[in-house]
């Protein structure tokens, strides 16, 4: 045995350096992917079974006398999920149509239209809701949790969830018409 | 000795005159106590100095102070009126977390823990690269010399090699 493989150097990295390397990096990937993959989803998919969330109601905005819904208690329901906010410009576009979908379809019982108010101020959405009107069930998106969920992009836009808690429709931006409302309603209620 | 005496009118008068004081007394009161709870009117500088505290989610990466969108200027709103109201600067910024969530902060609630658990992942990991490639440089350098000394001291072995390395040193 010769002088200097007896006197050998230790060769590579301990176990346990390399593990804990490996999945620092390996957890370092995984948070930028799934920030990027968050990036490219877009909003909730039609098809998608929306969770449940609590919606707290401006006073006088109410449904059924409740100061706060869930979304499962709407179910059996088509409910038309609008989100705007009081310094939206393109949301008072379709505020209007809004209004006369819900004068429309209220008397049917089968129809429900959540109006969730994005990052706004109460006094101003309520002079909102009153120069346009809209007597429908609204409330606040407090800590912004529901716009979150359904990954908006802007205001407005509507979901339309089914019977069964299924959305079935995405609209970004403002409707131009109520035949456009009524198109996305009515082959739900069949 | 004159017996002191007032009139009926005068008696009258004197509680008319003692109801009035009251009656000022007691306007004077709620009038400062109303003025007391709505508090002195809010300067620009105040709004602005909790305002550059918080970011709106819609205008991302601006400070509400300088942000000149319409959401933005009702936010600057709501914090003068609470402001009148008599709010303090932390119960704005518990208002506004409470509505639209922790993000719309300029620092984050926990400071400590947000500025000092990345500093120490940064450090740790740092530490730990540097000592991964100390160990893999270390061991392949001190292999190499070691080959290099060995094939020095040792003359070759193969026979065809070695009358290379003889003709080799002849032309030197």
């Amino acid at each position: 045995m010769t002088e200097s493989s007896v006197a050998a150097p230790r060769r590579g990295v301990p176990i346990w350096v390399q593990i804990i390397i490996w999945v620092f990096l390996v957890g370092l990937l995984a948070i930028v992917a799934l920030g990027l993959k968050r990036a490219q989803q877009g909003t909730v998919q039609p098809g998608q079974v929306i969770k449940n969330f609590t919606l707290p109601l401006y006073s006088g905005y109410d449904l059924g006398g409740k100061s706060e819904i869930q979304l499962q208690d709407l179910r059996g329901k088509v409910v038309v999920i609008n989100f705007w906010a009081s310094w939206c410009k393109p949301c008072e576009q379709e505020a209007a149509e809004m209004q006369q979908a819900w004068t429309e379809y209220e008397p049917t019982g089968k129809v429900v239209f959540l109006g969730v108010d994005y990052v706004d101020t109460e006094p101003q959405a309520r002079v909102y809701l009153k120069k346009f009107g809209i007597n429908y069930t609204n409330g606040p998106d407090l800590a912004t949790r529901i716009s979150q969920y359904f990954r908006i992009k802007g205001v407005p836009e509507t979901y339309f969830v089914d019977q069964d808690g299924v959305l079935q429709y995405v609209q970004i931006g403002p409707f131009t018409s109520i035949d456009q409302i009524r198109a996305q309603i009515d082959p739900l209620l069949k | 000795m004159k017996a002191f005496y007032k009139s009926p009118l005068s008696r009258i008068t004197d509680r008319k005159l003692l109801f009035a004081i009251l009656f000022a007394l007691s306007l004077g009161f709620i009038a400062n106590s109303i003025a007391s709870a709505q508090g002195p009117t809010p300067t620009d500088d105040d709004v602005n100095r909790i305002a550059k505290q918080l970011y709106c989610p819609v205008c991302e990466s601006t400070p509400l102070d300088v942000c000149p969108t319409e959401a933005c200027r009702q936010w600057r709103d709501l914090i003068r009126t609470m402001l009148t109201q008599g709010k303090s600067e932390a119960e704005i910024k518990q208002y506004f977390v409470e509505q639209y969530g922790a993000r719309v902060l300029a620092e984050p609630p926990n400071r400590l823990v947000a500025y000092l658990v990345p500093a120490v992942a940064i450090l740790l990991g740092a530490l730990l690269l540097f000592r991964g490639f100390q160990m893999w440089m270390k061991p392949s350098l001190t292999e190499s010399s070691a080959v290099d000394s060995e094939r020095e001291a040792k003359p070759s072995q193969d026979p065809y090699v070695a009358r290379l390395e003889e003709e080799l040193k002849k032309r030197k």
